[in-house]
């Protein structure tokens, strides 16, 4: 909670012989377009050796060389399927920071509409309980202790 | 001495917890009052003798006594004052004092106001508020003592992480953790309520403020800590959907369904289960996020707490209070009746939708943060869940959420009329649009950027109509106008402008997408377009600090010829620990920023360069501060009202007429 945000680079700093931040000069393809595709599948890697950065954040020397492989790949026309498939044939799933929908990830991808399901089904069963309470119930008359202290009230005023 | 006179404070207000938690506990049981009146004075020494001990850990820092092993590893003799007070709670011991000293904080408080209260309430509150002090304590005298000594004191310190060497540590951890333990209250009045089976409108009256204080320091924490990260981290990202922050993130969604689902139990009796519940899920997600932070489970990501004992022992702590929330929940939850019943469409059945879409955004953020510890627990299967999940995940979530608010504020307890909430937002509605069109007009793409630019300003035009339509209601004449402003509620102004707040925050985050970035090598003398502006190198210079070697670059921003400002960003080498940090320059320009770093100082003399235009983007934070303020207005409101509710002679009274138990 503390170093709140701070954590996770201090750990590529350790990794990383020296801060290099991200994408360098060096790097970036002469086509805008294939640059702008580089940037959109560097988003979604995650960089493997500093937790929870993705390789277009992080200073990691692997990083680099990752980004690089991407760039490489769309330079030789890859689509952006075939290049995330050619690494994630090298480096596992572990490397997506969107993780495909699997058996194994079923249940990450539909808890929001699960709990929201469920969240909407109890307000409408209790909702449904409370007003059948009231339909069968009616409104209460007022007993003759509450009708002696209204009519207190009004005369009081 | 004086160190040992603070570890010895600690000890005692450990054995002052023992007392509390049985002697108010027990008098509040058999009505025993001279019993339940220990409990205040109990709640001020303990305070004392925590803060005690904490001035005692900060007065070590102050001197630079080496011969404690918490200074020797945070601090260094030539480090600036207020790194020096700071790095008391740098690391893992220092902040569990903090945690320790805000947790009493509150004790003390809730004792300084408990005449106000009916006394077995407030005396079972503070004697659970004293065991989950005791736990916090014990966990720190045990496992995580920052008093210890070393048999040979070495001469210098080993310095602050350079990383925590900043403003943003003297701010952010203080104010999150108010935050973070200003839900401990809420939860020890919700044990309390559920042990003595009252839980009614009145219970909701005397809880929200302290959920109020809480969700105030908790968004304002949370928000400086996205600033501090903004600027220091060096890649211009303010939220990176990381495991620590998603433990943060997690009590705020929590705290802002509570703040409202009180709102409903306090006006209308109703919802009072799920208010109790949301009270104890909200504390027990702190909890969790402590357990997370520092356990060493996500050992990936986090950097102090690799010590096993200490998780096990959080986790204890953990599994204690929710569990034995819970289960006093459920041994109670049969005897509670729902109060007032409410339409579907009513100011009610709004803050019933407010709460779904919050816990639902709640639930995916805690499911997407340990989904991968438990799948590859489950199945050594390894996964990522990083930030494109939550995006796609979140935002759907939120949007109805910011549709839905300038609604449900328009709508009127019991019944409401949605048509004519909708029809009077006709006004806010023109103005989204008409700001969605300049906008496309000005900045065009991308188109998601323009509708949720709309949306925020929907969300901002429309939390005022309300408040907007009782002051014009006695005419045009500025005179009335102003004395009916200053009539109405202060909640009423704190709620329009907090939800505007949220609003503004919205348009910040919608517009990044019109940021420009550029990753360029430069000399001094190169120019480089950036957005509306051009930025020149003019210089590089090297500087020696107190601590540290910096390399700054000199550059000035013009726009058609005239200069705008000039930046120095800089990267600092400290020898101490051998490592290095970037320190962004930065330039507020009008709402925008313009954001450069310097990542790296090639051999050739260039320097790598990467330049920011982030139009709007204060708006971010500067939402953040604007329902902080917003629950400040909120907050003085409910002190007067607050203080009418007089100690009752007996025990037992019924203050609301309902039929709540």
């Amino acid at each position: 909670m503390k170093k709140l945000w701070l954590v996770f680079v201090l750990l590529c700093l350790s990794l990383a012989p020296g801060p290099a931040c991200a994408v360098q000069p060096g790097e970036i393809l002469a086509d805008p377009a294939l640059e702008q595709r580089a940037r959109e599948l560097s988003v979604e890697l995650r960089c493997l050796v500093c937790q929870n950065q993705s390789i277009d954040d992080s200073n990691a020397p692997l990083a680099r060389d990752l980004r690089l492989v991407v760039r490489e790949r769309l330079v030789a026309g890859d689509t952006n399927d075939q290049v995330m498939r050619y690494v994630v044939d090298r480096y596992g799933e572990f490397i997506l920071l969107r993780p495909p929908l699997r058996m194994g990830t079923l249940l990450l991808w539909i808890t929001p509409l699960v709990v929201l399901g469920a969240g909407l089904a109890w307000i409408l069963v209790a909702w449904r309980r409370r007003s059948r309470i009231t339909v069968e119930t009616g409104a209460a008359p007022l007993t003759e202790a509450e009708r002696m202290a209204l009519e207190k009230i009004i005369e009081g005023r | 001495m004086i160190v040992e006179t603070g570890h010895y404070a600690l000890v005692l207000a450990f054995a002052l917890c023992l007392v509390q938690m049985v002697v108010p506990l027990w008098g509040s049981l058999t009505g025993d009052r001279t019993l339940m009146a220990v409990a205040a004075p109990v709640s001020l020494m303990q305070f004392a003798l925590v803060a005690l001990s904490f001035a005692a850990l900060t007065y070590a820092y102050l001197v630079s006594d080496f011969s404690v092993l918490n200074v020797i590893e945070n601090s260094h003799s030539q480090k600036p004052l207020i790194y020096k007070i700071s790095g008391v709670w740098g690391n893992h011991e220092g902040s569990m004092l903090l945690w320790v000293l805000t947790l009493s904080l509150f004790g003390a408080l809730v004792a300084l106001r408990a005449k106000r209260m009916p006394e077995d309430l407030a005396a079972t509150a503070l004697s659970i508020q004293s065991w989950v002090l005791g736990a916090f304590l014990l966990f720190i005298l045990l496992t995580s003592n920052p008093f210890a000594r070393v048999g040979a004191p070495p001469m210098e310190g080993r310095d602050l992480n350079p990383l925590l060497q900043d403003p943003g540590l003297a701010i952010h951890p203080p104010l999150l953790y108010l935050g973070y333990v200003g839900l401990s209250i809420t939860f020890s009045f919700a044990a309390a309520a559920l042990i003595h089976g009252r839980i009614d409108a009145q219970w909701a009256r005397w809880v929200r403020p302290w959920t109020l204080i809480a969700w105030m320091f908790l968004t304002i924490g949370i928000s400086m800590g996205s600033y501090w990260a903004y600027y220091t981290l060096g890649w211009g990202g303010f939220w990176f959907w990381d495991p620590v922050e998603n433990a943060s993130l997690m009590p705020w969604l929590a705290a802002t369904a509570l703040l409202h689902s009180a709102l409903v139990m306090e006006k209308r009796d109703a919802l009072k289960i799920w208010t109790i519940l949301l009270a104890i899920l909200a504390f027990s997600l702190s909890l969790l996020g402590a357990f997370l932070v520092r356990s060493g489970v996500l050992t990936s990501v986090h950097s102090f707490a690799n010590d096993p004992d200490r998780g096990v022992f959080i986790l204890a702590i953990l599994v204690f209070f929710i569990g034995g929330s819970l289960s006093l929940f459920a041994f109670r939850v049969q005897s509670l009746k729902q109060g007032g019943i409410f339409a579907p469409i009513s100011r009610e059945g709004a803050l019933v939708f407010n709460n779904l879409l919050l816990t639902t955004s709640c639930a995916t953020v805690l499911v997407g943060t340990l989904y991968p510890l438990a799948l590859e627990a489950a199945t050594g299967a390894k996964i990522s869940v990083g930030p494109p999940f939550f995006n796609l995940t979140f935002v759907p979530l939120f949007v109805p959420l910011f549709l839905a608010i300038p609604i449900g504020q328009l709508l009127a307890w019991k019944r409401g009329d949605i048509l004519g909430a909708v029809q009077r937002l006709t006004f806010a509605v023109g103005m989204a649009v008409v700001a969605g069109l300049i906008l496309a007009f000005a900045r065009g793409e991308p188109v998601l950027s323009v509708l949720f630019a709309g949306l925020a300003v929907y969300v901002i035009v429309g939390a005022f109509i309300e408040t907007w339509g009782r002051v014009i209601a006695g005419g045009y004449s500025p005179v009335l106008m102003w004395r009916r402003a200053i009539g109405l509620p202060l909640s009423q102004w704190g709620s329009a402008i907090a939800h505007a707040g949220a609003g503004v925050t919205l348009f910040g985050l919608a517009a990044t997408g019109w940021g420009v970035e550029r990753i360029v090598g430069m000399k001094p003398g190169d120019n480089v377009n950036l957005g509306p502006y051009i930025v020149t190198l003019e210089d590089v210079e090297r500087r020696k600090g107190p601590n540290y070697v910096e390399t700054a670059a000199h550059m000035t921003i013009r726009e058609g010829g005239v200069v705008v400002g000039k930046l120095d960003p800089s990267r600092k080498f400290y020898a101490h620990r051998s490592m290095t940090t970037t320190d962004a320059g930065l330039r507020t320009i009008e709402l925008g920023q313009v954001h450069i770093v310097i990542p790296e100082q090639n051999s050739d003399g260039s320097l790598d360069v990467r330049l920011y235009w982030k139009p709007y983007v204060t708006l971010i934070w500067i939402g953040s501060i604007i329902m902080f303020l917003g629950g400040g207005f909120s907050l003085a409101d409910r002190r007067l009202r607050v203080g009418y509710a007089r100690r009752p002679r007996e025990p037992k009274v019924q203050t609301a007429p309902a039929p709540a138990e």
